[in-house]
């Protein structure tokens, strides 16, 4: 009973501290090109940049491999069962 | 005929993969962000193939939930793997996005939160599948299936709520030609990603569908 009061306690002290927080800045609707020559880089960006491609090119590659070592077995197991039994099929 | 495209269809992803970032590194500078928008040209194309990736679970599990056939079954749990591998790239490449753009990794923002939730919804899809017992099938089916009901509302988020994430408009602005030489790379990416997308899907379906043959075979086998 003293967990529920505490958890109903905790939501009714969560709404007034989610209202406290500052509101957020107005999303972008769209992109503007940068005037030639401006400076647009106060934070290194390539290593993010990089990072994200990166991610992206070995995430696909692992899921490949996954699929293909998969694959493999399964075939590896079927091709074992229709040789110990050639009729099953 | 998928069959036959198969070898076609990885000839054009490998070629759009490769031309990919000479593309995104030739494509105009953004006025605020500067080099790590060029995020965006992976990030976008990201949720792209994740959304076709949904949406094939989504029809799937319904065919299967319905008709019990089980090659819409292959294509259910192919379709939510993909969609949890597009999905997480998507997650990755965000931050990486956002560490710049906002000065933080993550904000629980509601295009975040709610991009998050989905992705979780298609992972606990693949968890009661693989451990949810007899019958899990129809289980993940109806967990695919919700998954899917929550993508339109994750997509239309930055539309109806406040928000710091770019809203909708900016790739329909984007091809329109708000950022001239950028529209050309984005589409690529984004064809490329989505030709991915049906590449592993059709993979996938493969060893589903040899899954059910070996299956099969043991049944007869135990059987004989």
């Amino acid at each position: 009973m003293k967990t529920i009061i505490a958890f109903v306690c905790a939501l009714l002290l969560a709404g007034p501290a989610a209202a406290f927080q500052p509101p957020p800045s107005a999303a972008q609707s769209e992109y503007v090109p940068a005037t030639p020559g401006a400076s647009t880089e106060q934070m290194p960006a390539a290593p993010l940049l990089i990072t994200a491609y990166a991610f992206v090119w070995i995430a696909a590659m692992a899921y490949l491999w996954t699929i293909a070592r998969r694959l493999n077995k399964v075939e590896d197991d079927i091709r074992a069962l229709e040789r110990k039994a050639p009729h099953s099929r | 005929m998928m069959k036959k495209a198969l070898a076609p269809l990885t000839v054009i992803v490998a070629v759009l993969f490769v031309c990919a970032p000479y593309l995104i590194a030739q494509a105009p500078l953004e006025s605020t962000m500067g080099l790590v928008q060029k995020i965006f040209y992976f990030h976008v194309p990201s949720w792209m193939a994740m959304y076709t990736a949904i949406t094939v679970c989504a029809i799937a599990s319904a065919m299967f939930l319905f008709t019990n056939n089980r090659s819409a079954d292959a294509y259910a749990v192919a379709g939510a793997e993909v969609a949890v591998l597009f999905g997480l790239m998507g997650l990755v490449s965000g931050p990486l996005w956002g560490r710049k753009a906002w000065g933080v990794w993550w904000q629980w923002d509601v295009r975040l939160t709610t991009a998050l939730l989905m992705e979780l919804i298609f992972i606990a899809c693949l968890l009661v599948r693989k451990y949810g017992g007899p019958g899990s099938e129809k289980l993940a089916a109806a967990t695919g299936l919700f998954g899917g009901a929550t993508a339109p509302f994750v997509y239309k988020s930055v539309d109806i709520w406040r928000t710091v994430h770019p809203k909708t408009s900016v790739v329909p602005e984007l091809l329109k030609g708000s950022m001239p030489g950028s529209g050309l790379p984005f589409a690529l990416s984004a064809i490329g990603f989505v030709l991915l997308a049906i590449l592993l899907m059709q993979l996938r379906v493969r060893l589903a569908k040899e899954q059910v043959h070996l299956d099969d075979l043991y049944l007869a086998y135990e059987q004989s």
